[in-house]
């Protein structure tokens, strides 16, 4: 691990109202790093993300990006998400433009490139996520994993030093999560650096370099996939793991799945 | 009232799905169209009648319709109302930006901008609460009163055209936030995640979905403010109802009135009907989009 990681949480706290979302997060992502934030609803997954993208508001301790502290007064919030990508769990795409709009809109208005340019490299975008067919359709006539790709390559189109992905096959019909997944493993192959906030337990275990177990505001239990889902040493991250496989939401972490082989 | 059985889907040729229910089904649909017919026809015989059976009957109908009334106050009325369809669209294109103005500047978070906030919510308050005939008088009268280069010597359309903006960009800065506040904060998160700014994320992300879920109430108002430029007579302009006034005067014949009346009509159905017609389209656009 580098010296500097790229994003670093230094003990951070949210609070919405009386509610503590998160009561203490400390995390280090390095450059590269693919890392899956796993726990039940409720636990801060989303919060998480949404605080590192200073989309909220922290209360308390600090974040920084490549050393720098984002979270202080002086920083310009704009300049920092164009170094960080969201993707929603609900795609958030813009139901008045059309799929290369979506993808080109902050491109143009936010680094200022020429308009030609920002569609070539749209192009490039929607073409390695399978949809050069439609990119002059809109959102509305898209698939969920249509629109949850689309989402994903506008926000990759700002060139982020970091991806957050807040839950994003949650939305999705079964039979299109497989889709959108494809395009995040596509992504950590290339070497892009990702926080995963997800259900999926059997791509997290693929994917991921590193799992992060949170409850109730706080990461419990960290380490690699084979850890954490093989012996995990916190008796809440057992339980949790437990349950998820009794409610089958990982039927491939117990029966012969892609993510067993992975290992 | 309206003609039941027109927008009714084409029944298949009576094969052997046709059961005595569908028969049935039509048989009602045409009796209620026989029915609505008949309704429409007595409710306005009987008003008709009613008018007519009055003792001033042909007394009004002489002061109101008289066929030479129509054709000598045309021209003067005409005339008037022109002023009227000027003063409308001027102040409308005045209206439709400074209510967007201040409809954002609500909008806009953030302790700095306070004031800012302050100052729409005390304008749109004020001038949705103040009669626009006061208004106009306040302006019309008051402003040359100061005596203040640039503003005290203007004409008496501009004073018009100041006192309608006045009012009606509050109604319309109302319009046009609530529309803002239909766009879910979701949409704002996607354009600021991107590291569009607040504005950036309001002027491509927002207002083009606001703006386009409001055209409909935005019509009624412009209806609204196309009647009320008749108002602006007041102080002294010739427009369509100080020329019905002066014919009345000239010739002691009321028709001018009515033919005011049927030039506004001739403008705000139209304008109803376009109206309507978008609120039915967005409504089945938004049916369609949920079955989905």
């Amino acid at each position: 691990m580098n010296a500097v990681p790229l994003l670093r949480l230094e003990q951070v706290y949210k609070r919405y109202g009386d509610m503590e979302v998160l009561r203490g997060v400390d995390l280090d992502v390095a450059e590269g790093d693919v890392v899956c934030l796993i726990g039940a609803s409720g636990c801060g997954k989303s919060t998480l993300l949404k605080c590192a993208n200073l989309i909220e508001p922290i209360n308390g301790g600090r974040i920084l990006l490549e050393g720098e502290e984002i979270t202080s007064e002086q920083t310009d919030p704009d300049r920092v998400r164009q170094h960080i990508g969201i993707v929603f769990q609900a795609f958030n795409l813009f139901p008045h433009m059309n799929v290369l709009s979506n993808v080109t809109l902050a491109p143009r208005r936010v680094l200022g490139m020429p308009q030609r340019q920002a569609e070539e490299r749209a192009h490039e975008l929607l073409d390695r996520f399978g949809l050069a067919e439609k990119t002059s359709e809109y959102p509305d006539r898209l698939s969920g994993g249509q629109q949850q790709r689309a989402a994903i390559a506008r926000a990759l189109a700002m060139q982020p030093r970091l991806l957050l992905l807040d839950e994003v096959t949650s939305a999705l019909d079964p039979e299109l999560v497989g889709e959108v997944l494809t395009v995040i493993r596509e992504l950590a192959e290339s070497g892009m650096t990702m926080v995963i906030a997800t259900h999926e337990m059997g791509f997290a275990r693929q994917i991921a370099d590193r799992i992060c177990f949170l409850f109730k505001g706080v990461i419990l239990e960290q380490g690699p996939p084979e850890q954490i889902f093989g012996s995990p040493r916190e008796e809440r991250t057992q339980a949790f793991l437990k349950r998820i496989i009794e409610a089958g939401r990982a039927a491939d972490l117990t029966a012969a799945g892609p993510g067993r082989e992975a290992i | 009232m309206s003609g039941i059985g027109f927008g009714t889907p084409i029944e298949p040729p009576g094969g052997a799905g046709t059961s005595t229910l569908d028969t049935a089904r039509r048989g009602s649909r045409r009796r209620n169209a026989i029915i609505s017919t008949v309704s429409t026809v007595v409710f306005f015989a009987i008003i008709i009648a009613a008018l007519a059976a009055s003792p001033g009957a042909d007394k009004f109908i002489d002061s109101f319709f008289s066929r030479t009334g129509f054709e000598d106050s045309f021209e003067p009325i005409a005339e008037g109302f022109w002023l009227n369809v000027k003063l409308m669209l001027v102040a409308e294109a005045f209206v439709l930006v400074l209510g967007l103005l201040v409809a954002v500047i609500r909008s806009l978070p953030g302790p700095v901008l306070a004031p800012f906030r302050l100052v729409a919510l005390i304008y749109t308050d004020v001038f949705r609460g103040v009669p626009l005939i006061l208004v106009i008088f306040m302006v019309g009268l008051g402003l040359p009163a100061l005596r203040l280069d640039f503003i005290s010597d203007r004409s008496v359309f501009t004073y018009g055209v100041i006192s309608l903006v006045l009012v009606y960009s509050a109604y319309v800065a109302e319009v046009y936030r609530a529309g803002i506040d239909s766009v879910h904060p979701s949409q704002a998160a996607g354009a600021r995640s991107l590291g569009l700014t607040q504005f950036q994320s309001m002027r491509f992300v927002i207002l083009p979905q606001a703006i386009r879920r409001v055209i409909p109430p935005l019509l009624n108002d412009f209806i609204g403010l196309q009647k009320d430029t008749a108002l602006v007579g007041l102080l002294g302009l010739v427009e369509v109802a100080r020329a019905a006034e002066n014919y009345a005067a000239e010739t002691f014949n009321f028709t001018g009135y009515t033919m005011a009346a049927l030039l506004f009509i001739a403008i705000t159905i139209p304008l109803a009907r376009t109206t309507d017609f978008l609120i039915n389209r967005d409504r089945r656009r938004m049916a369609a989009t949920t079955a989905a």
